[in-house]
């Protein structure tokens, strides 16, 4: 088992390095600068010579190659280079953020989970039902609403009208906080679960092994626990594997939306001030979450289903 | 013939079946299968062996329901048991061995657990308990190294062993009939045979009635003491194994009969599908009441060349 998340580990490497380059080359031609929003921000670095000045100190007079290459050195010891805002490593920007970001990320996985895995199973278990139909509805709605829009409308139902929970900000160990931007979050995902749920179910009581587990003669609620459960499990493994991997990216609204300070609201405002090397290190960020979210699905794979071989 | 019929374990009277009212697919079978006897099923594809057995164990999908008639096990009306009795019957007294056993065993699941299943739901055991009596069923089909074989998962294990551990789990309660619907046919030439012995060895043992389904004529001659001969949802003729083959009665039976490869030139357990039959009889249209199989086709004129 150590054996295959180390070469998982591994593998995740070229993938790294690809998402680099290709960070690299966009930063690299999208156009502005920081030194050009700094003087949009009407500082006074009309000087050539403070221009200049800048573009030495940050590096950002030698060519591409070198600086890419300066940049993988740097990251090879952890470096991921000075923001340009704050002259602060980069690492002590994300750092204060990631913690924020994760558990939002996974605050919203846990309610998608919680909601859409026993609802998918329910409804399955009478397909056609108006239960069924009722449930893919909201599922269906789930997935099309813009998060944006029903952050919104959460935040105006229970923050402005209602008055139970506070509309946006962070505090560190406050629960109120994070359960209206967890919930806007993990809607999406709900309902994709809900309904790769269903499918999942559907699909397993079709199985020859079930049939023979009915001609065994076991009560149906111990062959959904035991000849079901599991199975289905295997077949949504997958997607709530690519579903939490992808939240800490999709995050970037809803964080914005609820003043919540994580990776995707950081994202937002280095862009916003071309500060280059934070913009790379929230994006290293966001895809490391994904590439270690998806080994962790693997992993589970491997223990979960015997036909996986680990070596 | 015996004037002291014993009373049948099974007895099927009349069985309709189909989708909703309109579409019928058995159009009312009548058969009865005694105490450890061997009873044996032919018929070509899609004449309704396979609903048959899944009616008489109660595990028809949806759209399929009995529409009429009875089925008597051992005196009780199947079909009008409540279902949880109907369901403690399964497994316990009448078991079915399915066709593919590839896909007839959960793969998250050591066959170990799956044999010991059979003794914590019928027989309420602790599962320490039911785990060493499926070692010894596992033992008793001939699993080699059972012990060790009852941690391993199905993928784990050749088509005829899985099929095996099948027949560990449908015999595991030791029922009274079970139902075997092809249970050879998926598996390789070489250990048919094997599986087909084992299995009527021990139900031999055991008292145990079966109804096997078969495509396979001459797995049906040596299994059998009587057969039945479906065509199109109908049973068309029952006899004595010996005499159907020297006698048949029906014109269905008899197209059967010369479709199959000669009997001499078979070993026992020899695998010999009627392919040439299904050839024959898709290619024709028959009439409801005339099977006109053992028509010779002859040379025919496609339609297109006709004047
Ligand atoms: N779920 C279903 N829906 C509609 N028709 C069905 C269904 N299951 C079976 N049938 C029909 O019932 C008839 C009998 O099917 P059955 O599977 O019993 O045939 P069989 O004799 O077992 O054939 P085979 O030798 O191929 O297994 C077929 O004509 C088939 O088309
Ligand atoms: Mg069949």
């Amino acid at each position: 088992m150590m054996r295959f998340i180390l070469r998982r580990t591994l593998q995740m490497i070229p993938t790294m390095l690809a998402v680099i380059l290709i960070i690299f080359v966009i930063f690299s031609v999208v156009p502005g600068s920081f030194i050009t929003s700094l003087m949009s921000e009407g500082r006074n670095a009309t000087n050539a010579q403070v221009l200049s000045h800048l573009n030495e100190q940050f590096g950002l007079d030698q060519p591409l190659p070198v600086r890419l290459w300066n940049y993988l050195s740097g990251l090879a010891h952890f470096d991921l280079g000075i923001s340009y805002r704050t002259r602060e490593p980069v690492w002590n920007v994300i750092e204060p953020r990631l913690w924020p970001s994760i558990k939002l990320a996974l605050c919203a996985m846990g309610f998608a989970a919680f909601v859409g895995i026993p609802l998918g199973f329910l409804a399955a278990l009478k397909p056609g039902s108006v239960f069924d139909s009722g449930t893919m509805v909201v599922a269906v709605s789930g997935l099309s609403l813009p998060e944006f829009w029903f952050g919104l409308l959460l935040m105006y139902v229970f923050a402005l009208n209602l008055g139970w929970l506070p509309s946006f900000g962070y505090q560190p160990g406050s629960i109120r906080h994070i359960i209206l931007p967890a919930i806007a979050l993990g809607v999406g995902p709900m309902a994709l679960l809900a309904r790769t749920t269903r499918a999942g179910v559907l699909d397993v009581m079709n199985a020859d092994f079930v049939r023979t587990a009915r001609a065994k003669g076991l009560a149906e609620p111990r062959l959904v626990r035991s000849h079901v459960a599991r199975n289905v499990l295997v077949l949504i493994l997958t997607t709530m594997g690519l579903q939490i991997g992808a939240l800490m990216g999709q995050a970037i609204v809803i964080e914005k939306l609820f003043s919540w300070p994580g990776i995707g609201s950081l994202l937002v405002d280095s862009v916003a001030v071309r500060d280059i090397p934070v913009v790379q290190g929230a994006v290293l960020v966001i895809v490391l979450w994904f590439l270690v979210i998806n080994m962790l699905v693997d992993i589970a794979y491997a223990l979960i289903d015997p036909r996986i071989k680990v070596s | 013939m015996s004037q002291f019929l014993p009373d049948p374990v099974l007895s099927v009277r009349n069985l309709r079946l189909g989708i909703g009212k309109r579409y019928e697919i058995l159009h009312g079978i009548s058969f009865d299968i005694l105490p450890g006897e061997t009873y044996g099923l032919v018929g070509e594809s899609g004449s309704g062996k396979s609903v048959t057995g899944l009616a008489i164990m109660g595990l028809l999908k949806r759209p399929l329901s009995v529409t009429g008639g009875t089925i008597h096990f051992q005196d009780r009306d199947l079909l009008k048991m409540h279902p949880r009795e109907r369901r403690q019957l399964r497994g316990d007294r009448i078991a079915m061995v399915f066709q593919e056993p590839m896909t007839a065993l959960n793969p998250l699941v050591t066959i170990g657990r799956q044999i010991a299943e059979m003794f914590v739901i019928h027989r309420g055991m602790g599962w320490p308990e039911a785990r060493r009596k499926a070692v010894e069923a596992l033992e008793s089909v001939r699993v080699p190294a059972p012990e060790e074989r009852a941690h391993a998962y199905p993928h784990q294990l050749s088509g005829g062993m899985r099929q095996r551990v099948m027949i560990a789990i449908a015999l595991a309660c030791r029922p009274d009939l079970l139902i075997a619907d092809e249970p050879t046919t998926a598996l390789d030439v070489t250990v048919q045979a094997g599986v087909l012995e084992l299995m009527a060895e021990l139900c031999r043992a055991e008292g145990t009635a079966v109804l096997l389904v078969s495509h396979d004529l001459g797995v049906i001659a040596n299994m059998c003491q009587r057969v039945g001969v479906m065509d199109q949802g109908r049973l068309v003729e029952e006899q004595d194994t010996r005499n159907i083959f020297t006698n048949p009665l029906h014109p269905y039976t008899r197209g059967l009969l010369a479709a199959r490869p000669r009997l001499g030139s078979r070993t026992p357990g020899q695998r010999s599908r009627l392919i040439e039959l299904d050839e024959v009889v898709n290619a024709k249209d028959r009439g409801r009441d005339m099977p006109t199989l053992i028509t010779p086709r002859g040379p025919q004129l496609a339609p297109e060349t006709r004047a």
